[in-house]
């Protein structure tokens, strides 16, 4: 399942977090931070040259195994459980777009491709959503970024893979609040926070 | 200034009616003053003092709503940048029971991005949850759904669940889909409560949606993870459904990247993998449609290779069938098929990889090349291994990459030559890591050369290694380890080609002592090295002069606190007053390799042992035997002597039961000393006829005991169990395994300069070329077997040998000279003080027929120095205290003591000569260069 998925800028800001499994604020706060800056530096300090892959049990453990594709294929075992951390067999995948990393964490049920490409999907829907998706379309509207992200995953598991039904989903979300908030008499202005 | 640039940009977006104008002035300076905070102090401040405000508005009465929905979103916001806005909980809480959708569903946003499912708020969310999952609006039950599975713990899910379930049914899709997550969810963190409703899943996979079906996956997959039996009736439902997914029937909208709904396809696959594995039946239904797969794949994209990817995955965890694997196989050579301009990219990438400065991509390229190891890239990729060993200080991966290395040179060597050379890498940089069985290996590489028939290549092989070994020598630093194996070498090939003098090789060996700061052990096997090289000269012939420093060493060494050194520097000094042909025997020339028999009924004795019964010695009763007869002729009353013998009984409590086993020393011992105190002399006097008479009837019991009682014996207490003559068969096979590794390198050598043809080709693509040999792949998957097969039936040989020790024992078991081992426990090895016959005198006769009145003077000073040494080598007792002890003792069984004496010196088997028996002493001393204490696995190692 996928454990949560971190949306941060290049700087290790957190524009978006969401732990599919219940982290407190401040273990929130460290996951994160040992993301962006973990041992060997993770996601800062890695080149752009090198795997999207890597493994995240890195963030607890001493070692940091930056998986070239092929050898990430090698390694494939444990089992999930309940558990309170990223456990063994955890891994992460990451995109650099422009300012923002985007990485979901995930353990050995998903395909790691597949997760890079979940990514891809979230990204295009943002893009629909936005219309060229920069930082700060996502700062403003995080609960919408929560939104689509709703769609896609649910509950740690993907949910939707089209970018098509998640947009119209997400409209209709829209659409409707809009509507409804019209209905409760609440002001133009209000209504207008969710965007389009 | 990037902010300013984004307030422009927003301003701009803003008259486009576009994303933030619904925002309060007050959210977007929040944002921007966080945005333009210059270090994490600043931000900090920043969101203490807007959650102040906001916990002093929030808490105001009267906030109108969608002014509290802004101040939660604010919360959610300060939280997410690791503040604490516990205070505004139960205001989202408040939130999720408003009617309007949009606040509602920014209520439960808050909470589930605010409250653990264990959380005391919860239990005020059940309702509302409970409410609106029955609401009519879709889009409130989603949100309801979604904070259900995120919130609903074990005690609550009985609460909601039946409505989930009926969601199950409800007429949208989204509604269904999250029906079966949140369904999947409850089963995750509480299978019991849901265990009755599974069924639904296997229902909605059949939902006319593709996109509930692909939410069933989930969970289907975890449950077939758990128990894959109870649902290999789904396999055809799967199977057609991949099928239909494969031939593009779903809706365009899934197609990702002119894939046809992959991330479906790669959950499918990933339960076929699960569910065929090890099921013949199942598997039959899959290969079909997987061989479809594997056909419309492209490997273009990213997401082809991860499909295809999973397929090759499946193929190999389902019931094999060989089209799917030569498919499967196919598909992953498929790039280089296309165009080996591919594979000679990846090739160099992996070569890239070997020189990237990041130390985990190397290592892992490192286990990458170690896995692709063949005898034609051997060479590249251990030369690679070994400078990449040498430049790094990690000792823990040093010691894991010189293994490697080790293991790979072993496997697949092209040479003899080349081995050495390598093995020499590895020693001079991470000696003191390698395991000392490598050293072994190797010193028996080297005496062993590449097999009988072919004495040329040998001494080219060795006088190469000794080469070499000078070369070494001259560098500052060497691990010990790699001394020992110089100075073995040197000791026992120094001299043999001739090229270099007798001197200077010592010379060599005594700067090693001196130069390098090295341990016992390297100087034990320096000096037994020096004691070869004057062996080898004394039986040329030629005369040995002792180099200063050589002595100095000798001087030094009989003063060593370690009676180990002490004693070879003794022997040394023996040696170079011994006569040539003693020397000879003593020490043989190249005899490293020739097998050391151990007679261990000491045979050769016979002769002696009859000399001495006849001068009036009586005959060995072996131990058993003495307390045995003791105790059964009481009862049994066999000898009537015994009555007279003694008034005063102990048996009754002193002889519980004579055990018919006695295998233990400490019985023996035991026994030994009732024997020995109170038993009075003339017992034996008068038992000496009677034991003679009864001789047959006594050979036969003591060989019974005897062979028992040699291996028990004989293990325990010389703790050197590597006599055992199961090294000749081990020794044999292992040549023949150095033979296989030399036919396999010379004929897959020149493999390696196919892509020279490429003409211009940088060096690294050659490095590439070598490392991966053609294109083609050629698999040489046959070094590898071959190479095992010697190595196993090594193995097993070893048995029959020691079988083959064992059984002419039985048949030479006679009464004298086979004394039960345990009565070395007397601790009485050695009795050069034994007043009627010196047995060294006569050991010293058997060495040869030709003691002329010159030599004769000579053997005897020699034998009163060398005994001791001789003993000394097998027993652990010091020379000095075993004089005493056997003349505290008495000579009472000069037999017996005799026997225990001599049966230290190891002799042959096969024939009674006594001289041979010697020989083969000689011989052991000549290859048991350290039998140290520290290294009791030397013998084991060299011999087998």
């Amino acid at each position: 399942m996928i454990r949560a998925v971190i949306v941060m800028n290049t700087q290790g800001k957190p524009r978006l977090l969401k732990f599919y499994e219940f982290q407190p604020p401040e273990k929130q706060q460290e996951l994160t931070r040992s993301v962006f800056a973990g041992q060997g530096a993770l996601l800062s300090g890695r080149p752009d040259n090198v795997s999207n892959f890597v493994e995240a049990d890195a963030i607890f453990g001493p070692v940091i195994f930056s998986s070239l594709l092929f050898v990430s294929f090698v390694a494939e075992i444990t089992k999930k459980k309940k558990q309170e951390e990223f456990k063994e067999g955890t891994r992460l995948v990451y995109k650099h777009l422009a300012t923002l990393y985007f990485v979901f964490v995930f353990d050995s049920c998903e395909n790691e491709l597949a997760m890079l490409d979940l990514i891809q999907v979230l990204v295009e829907t943002l893009d629909r959503c936005f219309k060229n998706v920069c930082e700060l379309d996502i700062v403003f509207n995080f609960n919408k970024m929560h939104t689509i992200l709703d769609e896609i995953i649910f509950g740690g598991q993907v949910l939707e893979t089209s970018s098509e039904r998640v947009l119209k989903a997400v409209e209709e979300i829209s659409r409707l609040e809009k509507s409804s908030s019209s209905v409760s008499f609440v002001p133009k202005s209000v209504s207008g926070r969710f965007g389009r | 200034m990037e902010q300013l640039k984004t307030i422009g940009r927003e301003l701009a977006m803003g008259s486009q009616g576009g994303g933030w104008t619904g925002q309060s002035k007050e959210f977007l300076d929040l944002v921007k003053s966080i945005g333009e905070a210059r270090s994490k102090a600043e931000e900090d401040r920043i969101i203490l003092r807007e959650i102040e405000s906001l916990r002093r508005r929030i808490a105001e009465p009267d906030v109108p709503r969608r002014r509290m929905k802004e101040y939660i979103i604010r919360l959610v916001y300060a939280e997410m940048l690791g503040h604490d806005a516990s205070f505004g909980y139960i205001h989202a809480v408040k939130m999720t029971h408003d009617d309007s959708l949009s606040l509602k569903r920014t209520g439960y946003l808050a909470v589930t991005l605010f409250l653990s499912d264990d959380h005391d708020l919860i239990i005020l969310i059940v309702n509302t949850i409970q409410k609106d999952l029955r609401s009519d609006n879709y889009l409130i039950v989603c949100a309801a759904l979604t904070a259900a599975c995120k919130l609903i713990n074990e005690e609550t899910i009985p609460a909601v669940l039946p409505q989930v379930v009926d969601l199950l049914a409800h007429p949208k899709e989204a509604v269904r889909k999250k029906a079966v997550m949140a369904l999947h969810r409850f089963y995750q963190r509480s299978p019991a409560s849901v265990s009755h409703l599974i069924s639904n899943f296997r229902k909605r996979l059949c939902d006319n949606d593709p996109g509930v079906m692909g939410a069933t996956l989930c969970p289907l997959f975890d449950l077939i993870t758990a128990d894959v039996n109870s649902y290999k009736d789904l396999v055809i439902s799967f199977v057609s459904i991949l099928k239909q997914v494969a031939e593009r029937r779903l809706p365009k909208a899934y197609d990702y990247h002119q894939m046809a709904a992959p991330f479906i396809q790669i959950k499918l696959l990933k339960i076929l993998a699960l569910l065929g594995s090890g099921d013949k039946q199942a598997s039959g239904h899959i290969y079909n449609v997987l061989g479809d797969i594997f056909r419309k794949c492209e490997s273009s994209s990213n997401i082809g290779n991860a499909v295809l990817y999973e397929c090759i995955c499946c193929v190999s965890s389902i019931y094999p069938n060989a089209k799917l694997l030569d498919a499967a196989a196919e598909s992953t050579s498929k790039l280089i098929k296309i165009n080996p301009d591919v594979a000679e990219e990846h090739q160099l990438a992996v070569i890239d990889c070997l020189e990237d400065p990041d130390d985990t991509l190397k290592r892992k390229t490192f286990e990458l090349l170690y896995k692709m190891t063949k005898s034609t890239n051997v060479e590249v990729i251990v030369d690679r291994m070994i400078d990449y060993m040498i430049s790094i200080n990690d000792n823990h991966y040093k010691t894991e990459i010189a293994s490697r290395c080790v293991e790979l040179a072993e496997q697949f060597a092209p040479s003899n030559q080349w081995f050495i050379q390598t093995m020499n890498k590895v020693f001079e940089h991470a000696g003191d890591l390698v395991n000392v069985r490598v050293a072994h290996n190797l010193m028996r590489l080297i005496a062993e050369g590449f097999g009988e028939d072919d004495e040329g290549a040998d001494s080219q092989l060795r006088s190469s290694a000794v080469n070499s070994y000078l070369r070494i020598l001259g560098e500052p630093k060497l691990p010990s380890l790699f001394l020992q194996v110089i100075c073995w070498v040197l000791g026992e090939y120094g001299t043999a080609d001739g090229k270099y003098s007798a001197s200077y090789i010592i010379g060599k060996l005594c700067d090693v002592t001196e130069a390098h700061l090295c341990n016992d052990t390297v100087k034990a096997y320096a000096i037994s090295a020096i004691m070869k090289i004057c062996a080898f000269e004394i039986a040329a012939g030629r005369k040995v002069e002792m180099l200063p420093e050589c002595q100095s060493l000798i001087d030094e060494l009989s003063a060593s606190h370690s009676t180990d050194l002490q004693q070879r520097a003794y022997e040394l000094q023996a040696l170079l007053c011994l006569h040539s042909q003693a020397v000879e025997s003593v020490i043989p020339l190249d005899a490293s390799c020739e097998d050391i028999e151990v007679d261990r009924n000491l045979s050769f004795l016979d002769s002696f042992v009859q000399q001495s019964i006849e001068k009036g010695a009586r005959p060995y009763i072996p131990e058993i035997e003495r307390s045995g007869m003791f105790s059964v002729s009481n009862y049994t009353s066999q000898h009537q002597h015994e009555t007279s013998s003694h008034t005063l009984r102990f048996e009754a409590y002193e002889l519980p039961k004579p055990s018919p086993t006695p295998a233990a020393p400490q019985i023996s011992v035991s026994t030994r000393t009732t024997d020995l105190v109170p038993v009075p002399e003339t017992t034996y006097y008068t038992e000496n006829n009677q034991a003679s008479k009864l001789q047959p009837v006594l050979d036969a019991s003591s060989a019974d005991h005897g062979i028992k009682l040699h291996l028990v014996g004989v293990q325990k207490k010389w703790g050197r169990p590597t006599y055992s003559a199961s090294s000749s068969t081990t020794s044999s096979s292992e040549k023949k395994t150095n033979g296989v590794t030399h036919l396999d390198g010379v004929s897959l050598q020149s493999q390696g300069t196919l892509y020279d043809s490429k003409g211009q080709q940088s060096e690294k693509q050659k490095l590439a070329a070598s490392l991966f040999g053609a294109s083609a792949g050629k698999t040489e998957k046959k070094p590898t077997s071959t190479q095992r097969a010697p190595k196993a039936n090594t193995a097993t040989a070893e048995r029959p040998g020691v079988a083959r020790a064992v059984s002419p024992e039985i048949s030479k078991q006679k009464a004298a000279s086979s004394p039960p081992p345990d009565l070395l426990d007397l601790g009485e090895p050695i009795s050069t003080t034994t007043p009627t016959i010196d047995p060294f005198e006569q050991l010293e006769g058997l060495i040869g027929p030709t003691p002329g009145p010159s030599t004769l003077d000579n053997s005897v000073t020699t034998s009163e120095q060398k005994a001791p040494d001789l003993m000394a080598l097998y027993t652990d007792t010091p020379p000095s205290s075993s004089s005493s002890i056997s003349s505290g003792l008495g000579d009472l069984h000069s037999a017996d003591k005799n026997s225990p004496m001599a049966k230290n010196v190891p002799s042959i088997k096969k024939g009674p000569n006594p001289q041979d028996s010697l020989q083969k002493d000689a011989t052991a001393r000549h290859v048991g260069v350290t039998p140290t204490g520290n290294n009791p696995n030397l013998f084991r190692d060299l011999l087998g």
